[in-house]
């Protein structure tokens, strides 16, 4: 084995590390003694990370033939990759460089120069150690499946399948819902342009469900997600719609004559009626109806069949017998795109939601404006034939709440504005807007703020106590009564209304824990999914080969969920471009011999990666899925699962090298506090 | 079950039916009540503002007796009555298990009379907690004889019994519902009162009556304009304040009121067929006998059905209430 011959740079990270570590001390003491180790150069320098830095390296290595490099700068996060790749321009093997972070473990938890010059000496000393029992690597290249599968086709959806398929690649679009289109198509308006949702976004709809290079499969649930980047194998249960695609022309009469009505939860928020058999909407893509069976005459009580009587095709195209079909596909890249639920407004019983006739939610108040609405688009309160002449709107229902949801959901003050605006054009009514912070950012949505405010709307600054219809004062007998403190002038009020309008937050979808475990993503602790960086890559996640986009990432308007889908679009799109993709050969494997075929590691692996062998009885991980998490290395009894680059011989030499110095033994001070 | 229990200075001079109810229900319900020997005022509202330290030692010394006492074993679970009584006590085990610094101060004077308290060894509850979750909505309707048919209760909780919600509540804080569904089980008809948990008062009427009679008149005018034969409640300053004060609210803003007000305890012994005599009824200033008259034997047949509304009315919500 040739000898190790091993160079170290310390970074100064301008004033980041070198602030409060002494680098040039750290430096020289590496030099002088970690020579030992097999330590041939030492140097600190400003930016490691420049060129000039990357050069410095570059030189060495070729110059002082070093044939392991340890920096010691910020987290391998943010920069290993470029240290890498520069060993890698020297013909190093790049995973022979280390990186040792003494900015996030070190300068930036400290204050202390003395405690932090001694604790980065002693990560590097570490490193130094770890780097020397490190294997030379090569990346693992896998071929990438031109197919992409979007779940969710809503707008981000819509939007993501569109600039795939034109493209000119294989989209298979999957929608839970009859039809495609999402909450945008419940919507009337969107703000602040007040464009009609439906016109806008049915040119959408109707080019994704004609595409060619789109497969809709709505009605549809991910069943199982098999495989890795490149090659995923998906499961798919698409719900019978007892109506058979490839005759009905989708005329309606079988709508029409069906005798059972029931509320619609689910398009119309509950605020209106659908048939037991229905379409959500009349530009629903795709146009064929669907039975509802939980209330279908037949499927209850084995007779009616009056669609079927009624369908005028030929063949008949009501086709009770239809089953549930399972259908397999093979994608390449997937983009979870599952939306949002409202927050149950409910939950918040002293705003009477649910007891209170005129209190409606935010989506019920869509569906009122929307013209193919329960009242085609008349503002009316409850009883569906009087106008009001007063309407409260509450902001931030179930958002900044400590007791609900601690986040700002985005949309409501705006959503807010544009109802304000919609009640006064359709009733000329008074409107109180209680809110809490107006949020009003991003282009030309302030204007359409002050547009509002323009229009007389009353804006009382602070968060309702309560709507009562318990009245009290004259003037209150027979409305809604919304308490708040006024902030702005520190009183309470008391503003008697007819209506009351929540503007309820948006929460993650409430399956949305199960689809993160399908798909071997994660959740936040709000529930939304996790990107894997929350500023610059919003839309990959964790796992390769799934991106995220829209407000199951968390709340979003429309435009930046059509933003996210079109990124997501385009970076799968460069997936497909690039044929292959090179993964990281960090990886767990099995040491056959060693495996008890205990299974405990089995259910462990959060990317689906381990898979048992019957006939072997030993476990197997699939190179191309694991992602080096080492939860499988970490459980397994018999110590038959390594980690490359994570080896037990490599955590015990980086465990010898940070102990060998005398950071705990008493002479340098080691508790003291983070700062704030 | 075996409870300990404080009653504290209400449950014996104005609240006394309280007492006798709770005592009445406590036998059929298989509930013994172990009394806190010597136990002291808990301050009641007034003290905290005043000497925070002085009222928390008062307080702790009820809580170092009773942890003392052992009253009901390893389960040390007190039981007060009074909403005021129970917010105390709670409030105080809180406190001292959160502030080092109360706990050491409140147990330095709870020293100089020989006792001691270990914040968490008493866990305090209210009567309506126990009843309604360790007793339970079936088994107190398993034990109702005579069903209170025909009677239109607006069930008050007052500000104190589940507030404040940053503390473990064992109902909703802005809308609670036990009382509701407690009273439904007894057969009566349960009026949905929006002000059910609103403030009755407290001891304002000895600092501005004016202030204290507009809040039990407003408390008054909703029960009435939703038809309440009578309003329950769980709290001797809630029943004081809407009872006692009620002719002078009628006095002072020409009203003409008479409703009622009764603790859930007494309505809970008329239902299980006790003898109106051990529920202390008779004791309240405005007579509930003409409300309880209206009691039926049988339920009434809804005499007018139920009109269906006309057809452009917009459906309820139907989401579903949280569990």
């Amino acid at each position: 084995m040739t000898e190790e011959r091993i160079g170290v740079y310390v970074c100064h990270c301008g004033t980041n590390i070198a602030g409060t570590v002494d680098v040039e001390e750290v430096s020289k003491w590496a030099g002088e003694k970690l020579k030992k180790d097999g330590v041939v150069v030492s140097r600190d320098y400003k930016f490691m990370c420049s060129s000039l830095g990357q050069e410095l390296i570059q030189a060495d290595i070729k110059e002082k033939s070093l044939n392991r490099v340890v920096v010691a700068a910020c987290s391998p996060h943010l920069h290993e990759k470029t240290f890498r790749t520069a060993c890698q321009k020297a013909d190093m093997n790049p995973y022979l460089c280390e990186m040792v972070s003494i900015r996030e473990q070190v300068s930036w938890v400290h204050t202390d120069k003395r405690v932090a010059t001694e604790k980065a000496k002693a990560l590097i000393s570490g490193g130094v150690l770890r780097v020397a029992k490190d294997e030379p690597l090569e990346a693992i290249h896998v071929p990438i499946n031109p197919a992409t599968l979007i779940v969710g086709a809503g707008i981000a959806g819509i939007q993501a399948a569109l600039e795939i398929a034109d493209s000119g690649f294989p989209v298979y679009l999957v929608e839970r819902d009859s039809s495609i289109g999402g909450h945008m198509a419940q919507f009337d308006k969107t703000f602040p342009t007040l464009d009609c949702a439906a016109c806008i976004l049915t040119p959408k709809m109707v080019d994704a469900g004609d595409h060619p290079n789109i497969t809709l499969l709505t009605l549809s649930e991910i069943e199982q997600v098999d495989g890795y980047v490149g090659n995923f194998t998906v499961t798919i249960r698409k719900g019978a719609r007892y109506v058979k695609e490839d005759v009905c022309t989708g005329c309606g009469i079988c709508i029409e004559k069906c005798p059972i009505k029931v509320i619609d939860t689910n398009f119309e928020a509950g605020l209106g009626y659908r048939k037991a058999i229905y379409r959500n909407f009349p530009q629903a893509i795709p146009k064929y109806p669907a039975i509802d069976t939980e209330h279908c005459t037949y499927f209850l009580h084995g007779k009616c069949k009056a669609c079927q009587l009624f369908c005028p095709t030929q063949p008949n195209s009501i086709d009770f017998e239809q089953q549930d079909e399972v259908i397999r596909i093979e994608v390449g890249n997937i983009i979870l795109a599952t939306g949002y639920d409202l927050f149950n407004s409910r939950r918040i019983p002293q705003y009477g939601y649910g007891r209170l006739a005129n209190v409606f939610t935010s989506l019920e108040f869509e569906r009122m404006c929307n013209a193919a609405g329960p009242t085609e688009g008349r503002v009316f309160l409850r009883d569906g034939i009087t106008q009001p002449k007063t309407v409260g709107i509450i902001h931030c229902v179930g958002s900044r709440d400590k007791h609900y949801n601690n986040y700002c959901s985005v949309i409501c003050c705006m959503q807010s504005l544009k109802f304000a605006h919609l009640v006064k054009e359709r009733t000329g009514a008074e409107v109180y807007e209680f809110y809490i912070d107006m949020r009003t950012a991003f282009k030309d949505y302030d204007e359409f703020y002050q547009r509002v405010l323009q229009e007389g709307v009353n804006f009382i600054r602070g968060r309702v106590a309560e709507a009562t219809d318990a009245a009290r004062l004259p003037g209150e007998e027979g409305k809604l009564i919304i308490q708040a403190e006024d902030t702005l002038i520190g009183k309470q009020r008391r503003i008697p209304v007819d209506m009351v309008i929540l503007s309820a937050g948006l929460e993650p979808r409430a399956d949305s824990e199960e689809v993160a475990k399908k798909f071997g993503i994660s959740c936040s602790s709000n529930g939304f999914f996790i990107e894997k960086h929350p500023k610059l890559d919003p839309i990959s996640t964790l796992t390769e080969g799934i991106f995220i986009a829209g407000a199951c990432q968390g709340p979003k308007d429309i435009p930046a969920s059509v933003t996210q889908g079109a990124a997501a679009a385009a970076r799968v799109l460069g997936r497909i471009q690039s044929k292959e993709l090179a993964l990281e050969p960090i990886r767990a494997s099995v040491i056959e011999e060693r495996c008890s075929g205990c299974r405990i590691c089995n259910d462990l692996c959060p990317f689906n990666a381990i898979t048992f062998n019957e006939e072997l009885n030993v476990t197997n991980i699939n190179q191309a899925l694991c992602q080096g998490c080492g939860t499988c290395v970490a459980a397994c009894p018999s110590g038959a699962i390594s980690g490359t680059q994570f080896s037990d011989e490599q955590i015990l030499a980086q465990l010898d090298g940070i102990l060998s110095l005398p950071i705990n033994s008493g002479k340098v001070k080691t508790l003291e506090s983070v700062p704030a | 079950m075996k409870y300990g229990y404080y009653p504290g200075c209400s449950l014996e001079r104005n609240a006394i039916a309280y007492q006798q109810s709770t005592m009445a229900i406590a036998k059929p319900l298989g509930i013994e009540f172990i009394e806190v020997e010597d136990w002291n005022c808990c301050g009641a509202t007034e003290y905290f503002a005043i000497d925070a330290l002085a009222a928390y030692a008062l307080v702790g010394r009820n809580l170092a007796l009773a942890s003392q006492q052992k009253l009901n074993g390893d389960r040390n679970q007190l039981v007060a009555p009074c909403s005021a009584c129970f917010l105390n006590l709670y409030k105080t085990d809180h406190y001292m298990a959160e502030d080092n610094k109360l706990n050491a101060n409140v147990n330095e004077a709870l020293a100089a009379g020989g006792l001691h308290y270990d914040p968490g060894t008493v866990k305090v509850r209210h009567l309506l907690d126990i009843i309604v979750n360790d007793i339970g909505y079936e088994a107190i309707a398993e034990r109702v004889t005579k069903p209170l048919f025909n009677l239109r209760v607006a069930p008050y909780y007052g500000c104190m019994i589940v507030r404040p919600a940053s503390i473990e509540s064992f109902d909703n804080p802005e809308y609670p519902t036990s009382l509701d569904k407690l009273t439904h089980s007894l057969g009566a008809e349960v009026v949905d009162f929006p002000l059910k948990a609103h403030c009755c008062g407290g001891h304002m009427t000895q600092i501005s009556e004016n202030t204290a009679l507009e809040l039990i008149r407003r408390l008054l005018k909703n029960a009435a304009d939703y038809d309440a034969d009578m309003i329950v409640t769980l709290c001797p300053m809630c029943q004081l304040n809407l009872d006692a004060y009620q002719e002078n609210v009628n006095k002072h803003f020409g009203t003409n009121f008479h409703i009622p007000v009764l603790y859930f305890t007494q309505l809970m012994g008329l239902a299980f067929g006790l003898s109106a005599n051990n529920l202390g009824l008779g004791k309240e200033f405005i007579n509930a006998k003409p409300a309880l008259d209206k009691i039926s034997s049988e339920p009434l047949k809804k005499q007018r059905r139920k009109k269906r509304p006309p057809k452009e009315t917009l459906p309820m919500p139907t989401m579903p209430e949280e569990s």
